[in-house]
């Protein structure tokens, strides 16, 4: 654009550095401000405030046996709640950590043993896995099999078989009382 | 024009494919304009900018929207309390449509002043009112998603204008509805067209485009461009130009958007579309309101046509009449400039139409009816008698030879233009009930450019709202969790919401179950339902008060009037039915609420003392948080956006007389 008025009408030397700092001027306090502008357009599709408040679910715990499982949803996913028997408890625990894909301690995994609290989501490719009924299969470890690609997980719900690079979550909990558990 | 030449070996091998830069060169940059274009040209960019604006803001919008009768008016309330800058994105439209309508206004009344639709622009000039028709249905649409009070008022009156057509008018309306009133089948395709318009406007708008290109730009002076002396590349003379004056121009409408941004609304928006009662004075938006007036000037049946039909069929002609403009003015002398007669009916015909908008505005009584019917007729014959008889009779003042002398003039005027429109769109703002309102001592904290809200002030409003208010009326936009913005802590919060109960399930038996409210819940309302509430007091249905300070004219200080305008005995000549109370403030006087407020009914926290105007004035300032809560988040941001425009458009300012600065 320079060039042109240039042309038309010959400036002094002077005058044409003045024009280009105000060209440059102008045009990066111009792009600064349409990037600050589009800010609000993109952070309009992050979850809102409702959406951020629901992120808590309680769960009443007290009707769950040995071997049970139950599904909650929470943030709008499956959570896995399982009560553990001691023979799975020990399956856990005697894994050897350091062949894992993903190594992690089930002791790092639980608050208190005997309940297992997961995020029910393959970390594959987000399928819900199986193994929460009686009758589902529960894959090579006795924990959960995702039907979709072939991940087997074991009773930590840790990834020990098929193409899901990661342990199953586990979601931030605390137990309110010995019967509840508030996940969030 | 030069042909277009590129050393670069991947722009050469696209232009040989699509020859886009050479499109780009010859139609953005090289394109020949007039050089003596004054700032009255600004306003078709602006215009497209602003296109630009709604479509995004309304893009964005959409996704959070929900067009279901029972879901859209939260929804909308959901955009601005909890989507992230929702309230800007809704405002930044609302106040859009409005800005669209003034830019496009003073483009056409440009168009007319300087004679823009004679030949051979015609074509660019049908173009034009295509859009300007287009924008108007779909700013007609776009009001009736909010699913307020007036979005459905709006909506059943402008469908029923087809009833009028003998024959198949019901027909047609029924067909528009999807049913037998405005009901959620018009608002989905309402919605559906709403998305879709403003993309045939785009397209209609690339047309106008070419046509102009086609014939190139009328100027100030009305005569054709002779040679190379009388233009100037579009690029970089016009392209600095325009961003100049859209620097101006956001300054304009952000300004709305951060400090005013229901000037142009109705607070009857605020009031959920209700089918039942139809609000006392019902207006279309602003920018209708000249061919309203025009609507409502035809009172009498005329042979076989009735009013009714009449009042239709001329608000359609007065936009149509638009079309066969080039062969009504029969003058040879575009410019208003060397029309000396022509320019005192221009700005006559301005008048006009203005005078019309605020007749459209006004309820149709009194003297009103007949000045809207004389603006009327002169709309008319403005175009059927004055134009085609001025250029018989006119004396043109002679044409320059070519147009090489600059005419520029002050953007201010352009300014001036905008504000004088605004003014007319007040409208109806005055208090009805005649007595003037009142204002606590010292105002409201948050009023003026720089108010904000007093955190101790709405902390003592909630505990009025808790302890009084609440016992009555219900409040089912705001959360528990919103309290904690105005200074409550999270325990505090928690042990609000712990004091109700709300129905969960159901559990694993299949039973309902109460349990205690959470902050994520909305307010509990005190009653079950609308029928139950109305039971209990008297019949009388107290309202919702998470908007009630917007929803009101003069919203907060109605409201602070209202709490204290009680009589304990109606003054002689004004009785009162049994069971009502005498309000000064109340539309007639008779209102169902008990006085309440009262010195010491709450015993406050903080040991404020509870005068009754403190009461009042506390409430009120909560109130208005509940229904604005991003109030001083907008002011702060207005703040900051207004320096950063200032310095930008000083910017372009400077680079724009420098530019200039060698054809002055």
């Amino acid at each position: 654009m320079a060039d042109q008025a240039h042309n038309a009408q010959p400036s002094s030397v002077d005058g044409q550095t003045r024009r280009d700092f105000l060209l440059y001027a102008t045009t990066a306090v111009g792009v600064v401000g349409t990037g600050i502008a589009l800010w609000p357009f993109v952070h309009s599709m992050n979850p809102a405030a409702d959406t951020l408040a629901l992120s808590t679910t309680d769960v009443d715990i007290s009707a769950i046996k040995p071997g049970q499982s139950v599904t909650v949803v929470w943030r709008g996913k499956p959570v896995f709640v399982r009560r553990r028997t001691p023979e799975e408890i020990a399956a856990a625990e005697q894994a050897n950590v350091s062949e894992l894909r993903d190594p992690q301690k089930d002791s790092d995994r639980v608050k208190k043993a005997e309940w297992l609290i997961l995020v029910g989501v393959c970390t594959h490719l987000g399928c819900v896995p199986l193994g929460q009924k009686p009758a589902d299969p529960r894959g090579e470890f006795g924990g959960w099999f995702c039907p979709c690609h072939g991940s087997h997980y074991d009773t930590s719900g840790r990834i020990r078989k098929g193409p899901a690079p990661r342990n199953l979550a586990v979601p931030p909990y605390q137990f309110t009382s010995d019967t509840t558990v508030r996940i969030g | 024009m030069s042909e277009f030449k590129s050393n670069n070996k991947v722009v050469n091998w696209i232009e040989d494919r699509l020859p886009i830069f050479s499109m780009m060169q010859h139609s953005a940059i090289e394109y020949p304009t007039p050089r003596n274009l004054n700032y009255w040209w600004n306003f078709g960019s602006l215009a497209a900018v602003m296109l630009i604006i709604m479509i995004l803001t309304g893009l964005f919008l959409a996704m959070n929207y929900a067009a279901n009768t029972s879901l859209a008016f939260d929804s909308v309330e959901h955009i601005m309390r909890d989507v992230n800058y929702g309230w800007l994105l809704r405002y930044l439209h609302a106040n859009g449509a409005s800005m669209f309508f003034i830019l496009v206004y003073i483009h056409i009344f440009r168009g007319l002043y300087y004679g823009s639709y004679k030949s051979p622009r015609e074509i660019l000039w049908f173009v034009g009112i295509a859009i300007f028709l287009a924008m108007m249905a779909t700013g007609f649409m776009g009001y009736v998603l909010p699913w307020g009070q007036m979005s459905f008022w709006g909506a059943t009156v402008i469908t029923n204008l087809f009833s009028a057509f003998p024959v198949v008018g019901d027909y047609i309306v029924t067909l528009l509805w999807g049913g037998f009133s405005v009901d959620n089948p018009t608002l989905n395709r309402f919605f559906a067209l709403h998305f879709l318009l403003p993309f045939v406007i785009v397209g209609l708008v690339v047309i106008h485009v070419w046509a102009l290109h086609t014939v190139k730009s009328n100027n100030p002076l009305g005569i054709e461009m002779k040679g190379p002396q009388d233009s100037i590349p579009f690029h970089p003379y016009y392209t600095i130009k325009d961003l100049y004056g859209i620097g101006l121009f956001m300054m304009v409408y952000l300004a709305f958007v951060f400090w005013a941004p229901n000037f142009f609304g109705e607070p009857d928006n605020y009031i959920p579309a209700n089918p039942m009662v139809t609000p006392t004075h019902i207006v279309p938006e602003w920018y209708y309101l000249p061919f309203y007036a025009i609507l409502r000037a035809f009172t009498m049946d005329l042979w076989i046509i009735p009013a009714k039909l009449q009042g239709v069929l001329a608000m359609f002609s007065a936009i149509l009449i638009l079309f066969a403009l080039p062969w009504l003015d029969t003058s040879k002398v575009r410019s208003a400039k060397f029309r000396p007669l022509y320019r005192q009916f221009f700005w006559l015909f301005l008048a006009d139409c203005l005078v019309l908008g605020y007749v459209g505005g006004k309820p149709a009584e009194g003297n009103l009816v007949m000045i809207g019917q004389i603006c009327t007729a002169y709309y008319f014959a403005h175009f059927l008698v004055i134009l085609p008889l001025l250029g018989k009779i006119e004396k043109t003042k002679a044409l320059p030879a070519s147009i090489s002398q600059p005419v520029i003039k002050a953007a201010a005027l352009g300014i001036m233009i905008l504000v004088g429109l605004a003014g007319f769109t007040g409208q109806a703002q005055a208090n009805e009930g005649g007595e003037p309102l009142k204002t606590p001592e010292g105002g409201f904290s948050w009023e003026g450019v720089f108010g904000r809200y007093d955190k101790p002030t709405l902390k003592r409003g909630y505990q009025v709202f808790h302890d009084v208010c609440s016992a009555c009326h219900s409040m089912k936009l705001v959360a528990y969790r919103n309290l904690a913005e105005i200074g409550f802590t999270a325990d505090e919060v928690k042990d609000f919401a712990a004091e109700k109960e709300v129905q969960d399930g159901p559990n694993d038996e299949g039973a309902m179950y109460a349990r205690p409210a959470r902050p994520s819940d909305r307010f509990v309302p005190p009653f079950a339902n609308e029928k139950a509430a109305q039971a209990a007091n008297g019949g009388a249905l107290p309202p919702d008060l998470s908007l009630m300070a917007k929803a009101r004219n003069h919203g907060p200080h109605y409201v602070y009037s209202l709490l204290l305008g009680y009589e304990d005995a109606a003054p002689e000549g004004h009785p009162i039915p049994e069971g009502k109370s005498f309000n000064h403030y109340f539309p007639g006087n008779a209102i169902s609420m008990p006085m309440v407020v009262n010195d010491d009914i709450v015993a406050y926290a903080d040991g404020t003392k509870a005068s009754k105007e403190q009461i009042a004035k506390d409430v009120v300032t909560f109130l208005n948080w509940a229904a604005e809560p991003e109030l001083d988040a907008r002011k702060s941001m207005g703040t900051s956006v207004m320096v950063f425009l200032g310095l930008l458009t000083a910017l372009l300012f400077a680079l724009k007389r420098q530019i200039w600065k060698d054809v002055h």
